[in-house]
């Protein structure tokens, strides 16, 4: 009996250690670290607020194929203002954020189609997407004149540059306790920060702001239903403790004749 | 029922018998359930089988429930499957349930095996029923195969693209072989279609008949249970029934009832809370539509079959070597060994002179491809190679103890090395894994005939 709860334990934490040793990754982020935030599905503001600069910066080159525009009575939004405010692209909001640009004039202009963006939070996951709409900066060597530190050489260009302002990336030698960091080849080691170069219509901390809401929005959009299945998982959970309890006593009354 | 019980309805009686002249309904509820005496003596990881069993069900309706409104199209599947997620009423819930239901199909699977290899369930007279289990093991591993094509993200045609690539690796046919399962020279539309009707009807039938199969063997023998030794020894003359068994119902109905209770809590956390497990349940990058222009950077399959992948992968030159310097011990162990006869002699003999000249003319992948199928098929041969006098790991002694916690961990080892992308370091550990694993088996008739084990009591404690 001892051997048996022992290796059951040793089996358990086994499967624990590995389950926590570290998750299958993510589309690859070229080693840069990514800054983790964390999304609420109930925070509706900040879902409406990444609504409307989806809809007004995203979804010219990027579809969402697969959502509907009045799925966004789910954040709080009526079919009126759906209607008023969000709707460009199509005329009914029974009808889903497709894009009238073509994939093939896209793939020509960009140098690859702008993907579809339904469930791409669920594919990158948010703090990716944050960091990557926070790491474009200036680059005379690309068509698009923009190129991203987490996604090198990308087609897409800074769409929201406005909003944040222009930015240059500069090489320098890493430092750490004031001394230079030296790399395997012993060469110091380079990192690239950005530097502002002409400012934008938003200050650093409302510019992550309104990306934060965007991410927010995608990750929302990944998912739509998710606060009815976190609801409803609730009072599922409710109902199956109490069955677990009726089973329980059954199981003790059935039992007690058995020695 | 209609049997043991007075039925006050004269009219339900009536058409029990009605039925029972027909039928063997009366006959088959006695034999199978409510007359079925099973070891008073259960203990936790006997839940597996029947959750298992729970599982099976779940996954058969929910399944039924997604085939309505998915679409087995290159061109619409994705979508489709987004679409059952976010228009199908309670669509989202449907297919979270099937998605978590495919890894817990496993998690039991597992874990029931577990026991069996603890509790010494394969030996005989159960030999039958560890072979079907097997089989049911081998279906649900093609189930689970073909059915992640279908969602046909990135991961769903890597991965199957991955998987078929290895019938490539058969000298002369492979390519030709490749084509004719694939349909096409990529995993593509036919692909896709073909693997839709494995997965919702040919597997699931074929499991079927075999989970009712394994019940009837194992109904035949009677279970076996955690001391490993048989009730049938010690029949109650007044009744016939084993002293130390109890009819499967009520008594084991109302306990499986609420263990099914128990596991269907655990399962609702995942399925609400956690539905992609971390990326473990659902990939990422399965979020992707399949692009078969664009390979990803890492392939990994889902977590229940990377410690398979992890022997595929570990299977380099330098392990051709391992298995070579085994085969030539095994022939001169053969060589030496007393008893038996020439023929005996001769076969071993033969059977390692055929890996040497395979290992000669087969490449190092062909090879992971054998060995990953030597890791699942191996299982079947567990009733002739434990050659322990007592079947319970309770009265094992400490080499069979050892022996399977190593093989556990190497199994937990395995999987995780699968899941990671392969540096020199962690091939030498899955190398290392893959050794180990199958030392389990192989050295099974060996150390556990020289194992010291204590005498088992005569009845269940």
């Amino acid at each position: 009996m001892k051997t048996t709860r022992g290796l059951a334990a040793a089996v358990a934490a086994i499967a624990l250690a590995a389950a926590f040793a570290g998750g299958p990754a993510r589309a690859a982020s070229e080693g840069v670290k990514l800054d983790e935030i964390g999304t609420n599905a109930t925070d509706l503001a900040s879902l409406q607020s990444g609504a409307r600069t989806f809809v007004n910066f995203c979804l010219s080159c990027h579809s969402a194929s697969l959502m509907r525009y009045n799925a966004l009575r789910e954040i709080g939004l009526t079919d009126e203002q759906i209607k008023d405010n969000l709707l460009f692209t199509a005329e009914k909001v029974g009808l889903p954020m497709s894009i009238a640009m073509a994939p093939r004039d896209a793939k020509e202009w960009f140098g690859a189609t702008p993907p579809d963006l339904s469930v791409i939070a669920r594919s990158r996951g948010p703090s990716w997407l944050y960091t990557y709409l926070r790491s474009f900066y200036r680059d005379p060597t690309m068509t698009t004149g923009w190129n991203n530190l987490v996604y090198p050489n990308v087609g897409m260009p800074h769409v929201l540059w406005r909003l944040q302002g222009e930015r240059v990336a500069r090489e320098e030698a890493a430092v750490k306790d004031g001394r230079p960091i030296m790399g395997e080849d012993g060469r110091p080691l380079m990192v690239v920060r950005l530097e502002p170069l002409t400012p934008g219509t938003q200050s650093a901390i409302e510019y992550d702001k309104t990306v934060y809401d965007l991410v927010n929005f995608l990750a929302w959009m990944g998912e739509p239903h998710q606060m009815t299945r976190k609801r409803v998982g609730i009072w599922v959970l409710i109902g199956l403790a109490v069955l677990i309890l009726l089973s329980y006593f059954l199981k003790q009354a059935y039992w007690k004749d058995v020695h | 029922m209609a049997n043991g019980t007075t039925s006050k309805n004269v009219w339900a009686r009536e058409l029990f018998e009605w039925i029972d002249a027909r039928f063997p309904l009366s006959a088959l509820w006695k034999s199978q359930v409510s007359e079925y005496y099973a070891p008073k003596n259960f203990n936790f990881w006997y839940y597996f089988g029947s959750l298992a069993l729970v599982v099976l069900v779940l996954q058969i309706v929910t399944g039924i429930f997604l085939t309505m409104n998915y679409k087995p199209d290159a061109l619409l599947a994705f979508a489709s499957v987004e679409y059952i997620m976010r228009e199908v009423s309670w669509g989202w819930l449907i297919r979270y349930l099937h998605s978590t239901g495919a890894s817990f199909f496993f998690i039991c699977v597992y874990l029931h095996m577990f026991r069996a290899l603890m509790y010494g369930s394969y030996r005989k007279p159960r030999e039958l029923t560890w072979l079907v289990g097997v089989a049911i093991f081998l279906c649900l591993m093609a189930e689970a195969f073909f059915g992640y094509l279908l969602p046909w993200g990135q991961m769903s045609f890597w991965g199957a693209q991955v998987i078929v690539n290895l019938f490539a690796a058969i000298p002369f046919v492979g390519e030709s072989l490749a084509i004719w399962i694939r349909g096409d020279y990529v995993v593509g539309d036919a692909t896709l279609n073909r693997f839709f009707a494995f997965h919702v009807i040919a597997v699931p039938l074929v499991l079927l008949g075999i989970v009712v199969a394994h019940l009837m063997a194992l109904h035949e023998t009677g279970s076996n249970n955690p001391d490993g030794v048989e009730i049938k020894k010690h029949i109650d003359p007044g009744t016939g029934h084993p002293v130390d068994g109890i009819p499967f119902h009520p008594y084991y109905t109302v306990k499986d009832l609420f263990g099914t209770m128990v596991f269907l809590f655990v399962f609702a956390i995942i399925a609400f809370f956690l539905p992609e497990f971390g990326g473990y349940f659902l990939e990422h990058n399965n979020f992707i539509p399949a692009d078969p222009l664009k390979t990803p950077p890492h392939i990994a399959p889902v977590w229940y079959f990377t410690p398979y992948y992890s022997v595929l992968r570990a299977t380099t030159d330098e392990l051709k070597w391992v298995i070579a310097i085994a085969a030539v011990v095994f022939m001169v162990w053969a060589f030496l060994r007393r008893g038996g006869g020439n023929a005996v002699r001769m076969t071993l003999l033969g059977a390692g002179a055929v890996v040497l000249v395979l290992l000669y003319l087969l490449e190092a992948k062909v090879w992971g491809v054998i060995l990953m199928g030597a890791s699942v098929l191996i299982f079947a041969f567990m009733p002739w190679l434990d050659r322990s006098p007592v079947k319970s790991i309770r009265y094992k002694g400490w080499m069979y103890k050892l022996a399977l916690t190593i093989f556990v961990i190497s199994f937990l080892v395995l999987g995780y090395l699968g899941m990671q992308t392969p540096t020199n370091t962690l091939t030498r550990i899955a190398q290392v894994g893959t050794i180990l694993y199958f030392a389990f088996f192989l050295l099974m008739p060996w150390y556990t005939s020289i194992d010291k084990t204590e005498t088992p009591p005569e009845r269940v404690t």
